[in-house]
């Protein structure tokens, strides 16, 4: 494209991005406006409904956690220009390794070995359900897109079959497994924060909100500093360049798809370690969904990841309390919210593009010229 | 052998109603591809027409004003993805996840707003839906051994919507292998250059495409919400979009084969509803789960070539520069 040097680097990257939140939000603002509700206060409630005081602060955060883990494997696999929409299932059966080890192990061993043995599991449940459409798309062919929507459905009937047939708990009504032992609880931080002499209400926020952070930085690490990382990134550009350059694109499909399936399947950290303490049906609530709009606006990138988290965290929080407050509104205008986000910072990304080219083209213009006045004057 | 006749009727009976919104969404998925456009956002579309084929039934009372009004929305959402594909070449599957997951949210919004029913629309009167149509002589004629059975059971009695996904095929089929219209638009599937150069508008091709995969999805909506059931409940195609996705797959992205693999896979769901909690004679009770996750299990295992090859359209997927 002959005008791709027109816009500056940081309206690509900063302005952009906002032009399109922005329109998302617009849109969303009209839907509220649409069923007969103010949006500024609704724009008002979900905001103290996100942030007001310490316990809605605590359900942001832990949502946040669940939309750090998805948002990084959905970006992850982005790097190899590997689209994963499978986050939903490799987080399902990331929750089924840790719920199986707990299951069996919560009894006899101390949490300082079921705390890694349960990320273990999880992330190797999580990368096995990645492996296998990495490992057709890698040697069979097959498009991994349709592999991982497939591979949803797959886990969900798997989940189904397993709750209502095996792990259900005895004499239990309800498609769920019996409580782990307390061995293999995640300390709550509001516990942490009370022990310290801070007075926190009580919220679901755990230990698990502190690994995803350290999987931030790791994942800005691997990607961007280490060989693997740069290996990746390359097959991601240009596939051909990459084979000539001596990469292996097998493995690397093999290796990013595992990468981001474990980053998935933490999300069981959270869920099942860290907040139910047993095995349940639906625990990932289309989080794994919710990781590719996070992805999407956060650019890829660990640091727009955390604050398109953050966001993410506050809608859904934000939206509980909409929903309670104000009774013509529904949660699920989070849902919608999200495809808005996607749609207009995915699919649309560069409608703004041509326009601000235009603007930006008119402005060093003008700077020229003042220029030019102050040297001949 | 009589028992055995009725319930082999009953399940392919079955068969033909559940399978009408998968052969729909899947001729819509097809056209679409055909055309270049990777289509993710079946299963929104048809959770969007069966929205508004329930809420204007609802409100006027006429299941024809219903059908109008569920295409034009699947239209519109056909159009936002073309917008998103065609002009601004955005990425296709992105796009089909947005409609998805705005329409799942949205309906839901929408219907509690308007009917108080936490996202349900109130259950309508035979005269704002599409009636099963029994043919003439069917009461008749049941009494006639097989044939009778056949005629009165398989062939009447079904909706008028069954009829016409049945009748789309051959329509589809001709369209786009007998008309000026289909060779380009397979052309542009898969070599858009050749078509551009011989002067035909790549864009408008596929946006005409992506019409005709709104009518589809727009008639599967109403079919699922107004035909099928009596009122629109949220999350009810329940994945049945992306079944379409895999019977298109499964067909190979060709008409007739196409329809095959949606009669299997409604079959598939047909009989998983027979067979929950019956024992198999020599094999025991098969999990219902086991059955429902076939189609997706099928279609990863063809997808990996090990039952022959699907091989998608060259072009699918891949936004079209005009070179300037």
């Amino acid at each position: 494209m002959s005008d791709a040097q027109a816009l500056p680097r940081w309206a690509d990257v900063v302005l952009i991005p906002l032009i399109n939140i922005s329109l998302a939000l617009a849109v969303s603002m009209l839907i509220i406006l649409a069923i007969g509700e103010s949006p500024t206060e609704a724009i008002s409630v979900m905001i103290n409904g996100a942030l007001g005081y310490d316990e809605a602060i605590g359900y942001t955060l832990y949502y946040t956690t669940n939309f750090i883990f998805t948002g990084l494997a959905v970006a992850m696999a982005f790097h190899a220009n590997l689209f994963n929409i499978g986050g939903e299932g490799q987080a399902y059966i990331g929750g089924l390794g840790v719920g199986l080890l707990m299951l069996a192990l919560s009894d006899v061993l101390p949490f300082g070995l079921l705390l890694p043995l349960g990320m273990l599991a999880a992330m190797a449940f999580g990368a096995a359900w990645a492996f296998l459409p990495g490992w057709l798309q890698a040697y069979r062919g097959s498009h991994i897109v349709i592999t991982t929507i497939m591979f949803n459905f797959i886990a969900s009937a798997l989940m189904v079959y397993l709750m209502v047939h095996v792990l259900i708990a005895p004499g239990s009504m309800a498609p769920e497994s019996v409580q782990f032992n307390e061995a293999a609880f995640l300390p709550f931080l509001h516990e942490w924060l009370n022990a310290i002499g801070f007075e926190v209400a009580e919220s679901p926020l755990n230990l698990s909100f502190i690994i995803a952070l350290v999987c931030l930085v790791a994942v800005w690490i691997y990607i961007w500093h280490t060989r693997w990382g740069y290996e990746m990134r390359c097959f991601g550009q240009n596939e051909k360049a990459a084979a000539y350059a001596g990469i292996n694109g097998k493995k690397v499909i093999l290796v990013t798809m595992c990468l981001s399936g474990a980053l998935a399947g933490l999300v069981g950290i959270n869920e099942i370690q860290g907040v139910q303490h047993r095995l349940l049906l639906n625990f990932t609530a289309g989080y794994g969904f919710t990781g590719i709009a996070v992805s999407l606006m956060g650019r890829n990138h660990p640091v727009g990841i955390f604050f398109a988290s953050l966001l993410f965290g506050m809608l859904y929080q934000g939206g509980a309390e909409l929903a309670f407050e104000l009774p013509n509104i529904t949660r699920e205008l989070v849902v919608a919210i999200q495809g808005l986000i996607i749609l207009f910072s995915g699919a649309l990304t560069y409608m703004s593009k041509p326009w601000l080219e235009a603007l930006f083209r008119r402005l060093p213009k003008r700077d020229r010229n003042t220029a030019e006045g102050a040297a001949h004057g | 052998m009589g028992d055995l006749m009725e319930i082999l009727i009953l399940t392919l009976d079955a068969t033909l109603r559940v399978s009408a919104p998968l052969i729909f969404c899947a001729l819509a998925g097809l056209v679409s591809e055909r055309s270049g456009v990777i289509d993710i956002s079946l299963e929104g579309k048809l959770l969007a027409g069966a929205f508004v084929s329930a809420t204007a039934a609802a409100w006027w009372g006429s299941p024809w004003l219903a059908l109008a009004l569920a295409i034009v929305v699947t239209i519109m959402l056909s159009l936002v993805h073309g917008l998103a594909c065609i002009t601004y070449r955005g990425n296709q599957v992105v796009s089909g996840v947005a409609i998805n997951i705005l329409v799942a949210g949205l309906t839901v919004v929408l219907g509690h707003a308007w009917f108080q029913q936490g996202g349900s629309t109130p259950p309508l009167a035979d005269e704002a839906r599409f009636m099963p149509l029994d043919w003439p002589l069917a009461e008749t004629l049941s009494g006639v051994p097989v044939l009778g059975a056949l005629y009165s059971e398989l062939l009447s009695g079904h909706n008028l919507l069954v009829y016409v996904a049945w009748l789309t095929v051959p329509v589809i089929a001709w369209l786009l292998y007998k008309t000026r219209f289909g060779l380009r638009l397979r052309a542009v599937g898969e070599n858009p250059q050749a078509v551009d150069t011989a002067g035909i508008s790549v864009s408008f091709l596929r946006y005409r495409a992506l019409i005709i995969n709104g009518v589809l999805t727009g008639m599967a909506g109403t079919y699922l919400a107004i035909a099928q059931n009596a009122a629109f409940s949220r999350d009810m195609s329940a994945g049945q979009g992306y079944i379409a996705l895999a019977a298109m797959i499964f067909g190979k992205w060709k008409p007739w084969p196409t329809l095959g693999a949606a009669l299997l896979f409604g079959m598939l769901d047909a009989i998983s509803i027979r067979l929950q909690g019956v024992a198999v004679p020599g094999i025991g009770e098969i999990p219902v789960q086991l059955i429902q996750a076939l189609p997706y299990i099928l279609t990863v295992v063809l997808l990996a070539g090990f039952i022959g090859k699907a091989i998608a359209p060259a072009a699918d997927g891949i936004p079209y520069t005009k070179e300037r």
